[in-house]
């Protein structure tokens, strides 16, 4: 067994209303970042965790996203590659 | 018949459904701890309204891995009766025993308001006493009340007949103007496929008396008991 520690980032699903990424584009161009077309806000979650591998560790994460870190229904993760903690 | 009240760490409305049940509707209840494995003989179960653990991660999908979740759906699976509440609705969306989710207000406000809404099927153990298109006046107090789900499950929704409330005016028009929260389709309440498990984000419970502006929330709670006891 290993440490591992790995970062994942949550955000609404493409497609969704997300009035929080709305609301800090709006806020973007009214500081004159005209060039802004979309902001999305999410969340980025870093587990560490004991695995025999980087890629069990992985895996292992991407359960704990299905399970809990990320709502099924309204957002999508994705899992960085598992660094030695 | 016995309700169990379910105290989440955070919970804030278990009191008042506390009082609704035994002070307006005159039967018995009891708190359910979160920590417990024992729902104590209860018919109903009553998810409330809240901050369970203080909405971290997303609204309810904390509470949802307690104890006593894990025995609610068992009594949901079974067919057993369990109103979620606000905080309950997100709660029992978490827990799968309804589809869809509770997303962030569309104008991202806090919502501290009384509503309308309008009652889509009279046809469920919670409505019973109701007339379909009846207008109900209750308060909703949420900042993640916007009830989202794939269009193919909202069309199903409606198919079956298991939108149950919807915001309306008080003429009962649905529009964009009478939706607190930017929910799909105005929905502001849905029945499980077995018609056992209602999510509601306006709070009946604290429309159980002219008191406190409505009165309309009886009915739902009576409801129950004409069903459940019968």
């Amino acid at each position: 067994m290993a440490q591992f520690r790995i970062a994942v980032h949550i955000t609404p699903r493409k497609g969704l209303l997300d009035p929080q990424g709305n609301a800090v584009r709006d806020a973007l161009r009214t500081l004159g970042f005209d060039g802004v077309r979309e902001v999305h806000v999410g969340r980025y979650i870093i587990v560490e965790t004991d695995a025999y591998d980087a890629v069990s560790a992985e895996e292992t994460v991407a359960d704990m996203c299905k399970k809990l870190l990320a709502n099924p229904v309204t957002e999508d993760f994705e899992i960085e590659s598992a660094v030695h903690a | 018949m016995k309700f169990g009240i379910v105290t989440f760490p955070g919970s804030n409305c278990d009191y008042d459904a506390f009082h609704a049940v035994t002070d307006v509707l005159g039967e018995e209840a009891t708190y359910l701890w979160h920590k417990d494995h024992d729902l104590q003989g209860s018919d109903v179960i009553v998810l409330p309204g809240g901050f369970s653990y203080g909405d971290y991660l997303r609204a309810g999908a904390i509470a949802r891995f307690s104890p006593i979740m894990q025995e609610i759906v068992s009594h949901a699976k079974s067919g057993g009766p369990v109103l979620g509440i606000c905080n309950g609705f997100q709660i029992a969306c978490e827990a799968g025993l309804l589809p869809g989710a509770l997303m962030r207000n569309s104008h991202l406000q806090f919502v501290s308001a009384e509503v309308r809404i309008r009652v889509e099927s009279a046809d469920t153990m919670f409505t019973n006493l109701y007339e379909r298109g009846d207008i109900l006046k209750m308060p909703v107090a949420h900042g993640d009340g916007r009830f989202v789900a794939p269009v193919a499950v909202l069309d199903a929704l409606e198919a079956e007949g298991r939108v149950i409330f919807r915001y309306a005016d008080a003429g009962g028009n649905i529009s964009a103007d009478a939706n607190p929260n930017g929910s799909e389709r105005n929905i502001a309440g849905v029945i499980s496929e077995g018609g056992n498990v209602l999510g509601m984000m306006p709070h009946p419970e604290r429309a159980c008396s002219p008191l406190l502006g409505s009165s309309d929330g009886v009915r739902l709670l009576e409801s129950i008991l004409a069903r459940v006891a019968a």
